[in-house]
């Protein structure tokens, strides 16, 4: 080589590239805490909200919220809700129930997950007490009863996308809890 | 320089070049040649396992029922494939294959190896030893891939069968794939993003500092700009897909719930972050032959470039919005509207740079004196088929029309236009273009040609049914189909036999060309080839550029 290439240089290059690398790296991890951040925000994919306080408007307009239930499979429990849909007006504070009943001999820990259909609705969809992402301890054969308390966001009308929805429906899937620690302490 | 012990009897003083049959002159190699060789060798091995994997599928539904993969099968059991998981694993291998370890290493690898540093007038790679590394990485992985296929992967069935695309839950799921079979894929996948990156890192370096004197960035040929565009989305997608990969393997093994959603994950979030890799990814397996096209191109119609600026940013402006358009993957998993008509507009915009690209060759060859030697057919033949895929590509960019023809025949048919016809055409004309350069040695250009034909004929056959196919919505990786759907399928999976007749002229071109041994110039192609691989010999010394070659405004594409 009559010129032999300008080592430092090329070091700075191949560093700039690697701490892209690395970056890049980093940023798929963020996307974890960030991508749950975003469902939340936005309610997309049917996120639901979490509030304090219902809301002070109660429109005239009435909304059907339909409820469902689904079972993973291998789950020896049987969870329904106890009214197919309830009618109230948008801004007014529901109360439904589920029940669920363990079908087995064992203690089984258990926690639903759940969502809203149509999905652009999520962010309108508002509970102020449910029975989600938390392990539930249900000893052999117990049964009980689960309250979900809502409302439906007044601002429900003023988005174009949700403006013509007349029926959500809040759907709950019952799965074994997938936390080693709590299945220790139930059995 | 490297200080070889073996030096072949006969060579002249300037030529270093150890022995053929030397086996450290290929373990042990720096030579960004040597390594572009084997790179080569391993695609062309490598693109004879995954199309014999297609041919399965082929031959499977070449009539309706099961045939290849029914229980106890000859032709898949002894691999204790014959299964309908089986067919899936085939499915699954297939892709990952032609993806991973051939089209990647034959273009990037292997002529971007060979013919970067000769473009630009280095003397070699800046990382030699990093070269050797990026190869020798990839046979590891490829065989950690086909180890996949036969250690237990659903139960006792052995492979995993989920699709190229890896999905959670399925991939994660112990009810599905619980076997190692899935954590050797993914340590497979791994490494070849480790090789990849490796090779990105090598690439940058030696684009941004070891041009020749007067190799300004818009002097650079457009290969070397292609090249340049695709390592930079290696670089910033591969990471993605390794952060994707890792959290599968933590989810099957130490109890994470990424993408669990009993567990408070999301398995859609492996689709964001999967497609966030997987759409830079296919524009990284069709730039480096938009590069080769270029050139081929302007070679035989002995004319520069029509539009070397446009045509360079029209690939940077791909890769940048190939980082933006992810979720046209997956509009079936019911994001809003607006979200919706973004990816939608989005996508469609990639047809302008795209359009400019095909417009510039076309305006290269108007009024050119056209030559229609064998690469110049490959690349013409890309042109066109390249082209009807990017047309399905824009009717599927419709989100209301995609929700229709989602995992049909006819994405099939798309992605294998653009892919299976245009980047393996673009390999092919590249290949043609370059082997007497590579090898010292012209081949037989009636074999050559013949071999165009055929597969030109063959794969349109196998293709184009299947837009028929998708239409009336057969779905994609189903191991058998109703009667209505027999016709085409059959006509599909002839094109596959000719296809194959094909791939044997190609070998045999191969071999005649390395048997007959025509001693080709440092030029075969005449004054069209103005490229700086042109004014060395054929082959190129071991090393070249003891002197580097000074470039003029005026001599530059």
């Amino acid at each position: 080589m009559s010129q032999p290439p300008n080592q430092k240089r090329m070091a700075v290059t191949a560093g700039v590239v690697v701490a892209t690398v690395v970056g890049m790296t980093g940023l798929a991890f963020a996307a974890v805490p960030l991508y749950d951040a975003f469902c939340r925000i936005t309610g997309y994919g049917g996120t639901t909200q979490e509030a304090t306080a219902a809301p002070s408007q109660i429109l005239d307009r009435t909304i059907e919220v339909r409820f469902d239930s689904n079972i993973a499979p291998g789950l020896p429990i049987e969870f329904s809700p106890q009214q197919i849909s309830e009618h109230l007006r948008i801004g007014e504070t529901g109360l439904a129930f589920y029940t669920v009943r363990n079908l087995s001999n064992e203690p089984i820990v258990a926690r639903a997950t759940y969502n809203v259909t149509p999905h652009v609705a999520g962010l309108y969809f508002a509970k102020l007490e449910c029975f989600c992402f938390q392990d539930r301890l249900i000893g052999p054969g117990e049964e009980a009863e689960l309250p979900v308390v809502f409302f439906v966001d007044p601002e429900i009308v003023n988005d174009p996308d949700t403006a013509d929805i007349g029926t959500l429906t809040l759907s709950y899937t019952f799965f074994r809890s997938t936390d080693p620690a709590a299945a220790d302490t139930a059995s | 320089m490297t200080h070889e012990a073996a030096h072949a009897e006969g060579h002249g003083h300037e030529d270093h070049r150890p022995s053929l049959y030397d086996w450290k002159r290929w373990v042990y190699s720096t030579n960004h040649k040597d390594i572009g060789t084997m790179y080569l060798i391993f695609a062309i091995i490598a693109g004879l396992i995954g199309g014999a994997l297609s041919g399965l599928i082929r031959w499977e539904l070449a009539a309706p029922g099961v045939q290849v993969f029914a229980e106890g099968a000859a032709i898949t059991g002894w691999l204790n494939l014959d299964s309908a998981h089986g067919y899936n694993v085939t499915v699954t291998m297939h892709g990952l294959i032609m993806i991973f370890f051939m089209v990647m290493p034959a273009m990037i690898g292997g002529f971007g190896n060979w013919f970067v540093p000769l473009m630009i007038g280095a003397p070699d790679m800046a990382f030699p030893r990093m070269n050797n590394i990026s190869f020798w990485l990839l046979p590891a992985s490829f065989i950690l891939a086909l180890l996949s296929m036969v250690v237990p992967g659903n139960g006792d069935f052995p492979g995993f069968g989920g699709g190229w695309t890896l999905y959670a839950p399925l991939s994660t799921s112990p009810a599905h794939h619980s076997g190692p079979s899935m954590d050797l894929l993914i340590l497979s996948l791994h490494i070849a993003g480790a090789s990849s990156i490796l090779g990105a890192v090598n690439f940058i370096t030696t684009i941004f500092n070891m041009r020749a004197p007067g190799m300004t960035l818009h002097r650079m040929p457009l290969f070397v700009w292609s090249i340049l565009v695709t390592v930079w989305l290696l670089v910033l997608s591969l990471p993605v897909l390794a952060g994707a990969l890792t959290m599968l393997l933590t989810d099957r093994n130490f109890g994470t719930q990424f993408f669990n959603a009993a567990g408070g994950g999301d398995p859609v979030m492996y689709q964001h972050l999967f497609w966030f890799f997987g759409h830079p990814e296919v524009y990284i397996l069709i730039l480096p032959a938009f590069g080769m096209i270029s050139q081929i191109v302007s070679t035989f119609s002995r004319k520069p470039v029509f539009g070397y600026l446009g045509m360079a940013y029209a690939m940077v402006a791909i890769g940048v919005i190939g980082f933006v358009v992810w979720a046209h993957h997956m509009y079936t998993v019911g994001m809003g509207l607006d979200l919706e008509a973004y990816f939608i507009a989005a996508t469609m915009v990639i047809a302008v740079p795209t359009g400019i690209k095909i417009f510039s060759w076309i305006a290269t060859m108007w009024g050119g004196s056209i030559d229609f030697k064998v690469p110049m057919l490959w690349a013409i033949g890309f042109i066109f088929l390249f082209t009807v895929g990017g047309v399905t590509g824009v009717v599927l960019a419709n989100s209301g029309v995609d929700t229709s023809l989602h995992d049909t025949y006819y994405v099939v048919a798309h992605f294998h236009y653009v892919l299976s016809l245009g980047a393996v055409f673009g390999i092919f004309a590249g290949f043609f273009y370059w082997i007497p350069k590579m090898s010292g040695y012209r081949y037989n250009g009636f074999l050559a040609g013949l071999q165009f034909w055929i597969m030109f004929i063959g794969v349109n056959i196998i293709f184009f049914p299947q837009h028929f196919l998708g239409l009336q919505a057969m779905p994609r990786r189903y191991i058998d189909y109703p009667e209505a759907f027999a016709f085409w399928n059959h006509i599909s999976s002839v094109g596959y036999a000719i296809t194959t007749v094909g791939v044997l002229v190609f070998l045999i071109t191969l071999a005649e060309m390395f048997i007959v041994k025509r001693k080709a110039g440092a030029n075969p192609w005449g004054e069209g080839a103005t490229t700086l691989e042109w004014t060395l010999s054929s082959p190129p010394p071991f090393h070249q550029f003891n002197e580097l070659p000074v470039i003029k405004p005026d001599t530059h594409h």
